[in-house]
């Protein structure tokens, strides 16, 4: 039986907010990968544009935050709860101005001719888009078993970042298109830190659920 | 992201209490005191339920808990408080330097003396603060310097500076932080090992509640230090240890919890604590 229902709404309601955010953080990422494969540039325009309303979400959200620590002196899960909305809107905004960085790099290739068709980008986008959706059900279920599972995925990223990595080196020391490949493996990068962060939020799950700080998805490199 | 080294879980729900209890003491150091299955009657009602809690030495435990839930009884076991009320008996040790309190050879008077207590309402004598302050060296026939026993606890309790030029005007006109502070001091000046406070904030303003609180922070250098506190802030504030007492159904008092503050309050066992101090109980 609660006695805080004030409270309790608005700690759903930040919570409802944080999965805004995520979804505004989503569509970022498709956008700037369609932006890229498509060379669009207005869509690429209007990625850079809204990260500007992603930066403002991550604030609102941070003052509502630190207006609950203030005045409603949340403790136990509560307190969990509100610490890793604080964490995970960071994350999210940060996986935004990595896909802010690939509109960029996309408006910048977007005269240049293709080096090599692109597949395994849009690919590592697809996965990281599927680990970050994931990763905030697994919130709003308070799941921390799939939280951990999840992380398992982020190899696939770094597997396939590996691969174009590779490829994109190779592309250099062969045809000289240094330029536009090293813009390619930047994007890359951006998509394989996006499901770094991704994991980020698995390990705040498993702390909210469980009270434990545990690092998941430990680097083998 | 960084991994506390002290993140290590520990499953409380599969261990019985005393277990859990021994899983959290720092080994290296007896307890100053312990509670030993503990129960306590007011004549045929049954405040307290076979509680087990160690008070560890130079800490501050605090005892948290709804009303009614036996905390004053628990923490007034601790020095034979309850003793003075008739029909008052336990059941269970409470044990002090390896001896139990309420063994028959054990002198109360003397018990009270080493775990001295300061109550939730400031109670000065109506005397000086200074008669105050040297009242428990005089009963007990003590023949040095009051002058100096009396600047000691004064300064232990952070009110020297406040009072040393009116140590002989009457301590009623003192504020109710200042009488609090000097009623620390009456409680120091006997030099007990154990101090215990009953809600000794509930009284006073939050500037006078911080003030004794950074108090505690000192004196637990060198005493042990229980409290029962209403106020959950407070507990977190300052306990190193805290204790969850919680009512069973007959009414008696049970310790359902006991931990480090810090886990207590950031991620509890027990749903019943985390219902409790989230403000969802009841």
């Amino acid at each position: 039986m609660t006695t805080r229902s004030a409270f309790d709404r608005q700690l759903t309601q930040i919570q409802e907010e944080m999965l805004l955010l995520g979804t505004m953080v989503d569509n970022a990422i498709e956008r700037s990968v369609r932006s890229l494969t498509e060379r669009d540039i207005e869509l690429a325009r209007q990625v850079i544009a809204d990260d500007l309303r992603i930066n403002k979400k991550r604030y609102d959200i941070e003052d509502k935050c630190l207006e609950l620590i203030a005045t409603q002196q949340p403790l136990a899960s509560d307190l969990r709860t509100i610490v890793s909305v604080l964490y995970i809107i960071v994350d999210l905004e940060r996986m935004a101005d990595h896909a802010e960085g690939t509109a960029k790099i996309a408006l910048m290739l977007a005269d240049e001719p293709p080096i090599v068709p692109l597949i395994d980008i849009p690919r590592m986008a697809e996965i990281a888009r599927q680990m970050l959706i994931a990763s905030l059900e697994t919130l709003k279920d308070r799941d921390a078993d799939r939280a951990r599972a999840l992380c398992d995925q982020d190899d696939e990223v770094d597997a396939l970042y590996d691969k174009v990595y590779g490829e994109l080196v190779k592309l250099m020391v062969d045809d000289a298109n240094i330029e536009r490949a090293t813009h390619l493996i930047w994007v890359a990068h951006n998509l394989e830190r996006i499901a770094d962060r991704v994991t980020n939020i698995c390990e705040r799950v498993v702390y909210l659920v469980e009270g434990k700080l545990e690092e998941l998805n430990v680097s083998t490199y | 992201m960084v991994t506390s080294e002290t993140s290590v879980p520990i499953q409380y729900a599969a261990v019985p209490m005393k277990a859990r209890i021994d899983n959290e003491m720092d080994t290296k150091q007896e307890p100053a005191m312990e509670v030993r299955d503990l129960s306590a009657f007011y004549g045929n009602f049954r405040a307290l339920r076979s509680v087990t809690l160690p008070v560890p030495k130079q800490r501050i435990s605090a005892i948290i808990g709804p009303s009614g839930c036996g905390k004053s009884t628990l923490i007034r076991c601790l020095n034979r408080m309850n003793e003075l009320i008739p029909g008052f008996r336990v059941e269970g040790e409470v044990l002090f330097e390896g001896k139990n309190l309420y063994d028959k050879k054990v002198d109360a008077v003397e018990v009270r003396r080493r775990i001295g207590m300061v109550f939730q309402k400031p109670n000065p004598f109506p005397k000086s603060n200074y008669d105050n302050v040297a009242f428990g060296a005089r009963i007990n026939g003590y023949e040095g310097k009051l002058d100096e026993i009396v600047e000691r606890a004064l300064r232990q309790a952070a009110l020297w500076e406040e009072v040393k030029d009116k140590l002989h005007k009457s301590a009623l006109a003192l504020s109710g932080g200042q009488q609090q502070r000097l009623c620390i001091a009456r409680t120091l000046a006997i030099e007990p090992e154990v101090i215990l406070m009953d809600e000794p904030c509930s009284a006073l303003d939050p500037v006078a509640t911080l003030k004794i609180e950074d108090l505690m922070r000192e004196l637990a250098r060198e005493y042990s230090i229980v409290i029962v506190t209403h106020n959950m802030q407070q507990a977190a504030r300052v306990a190193d240890f805290t204790a969850v007492m919680m009512m069973g159904e007959d009414r008696a008092g049970e310790l359902i919890e006991y931990g480090p503050t810090n886990e207590i309050f950031t991620n509890p066992k027990e749903k019943r604590t985390e219902d409790y101090i989230t403000g969802r109980f009841g």
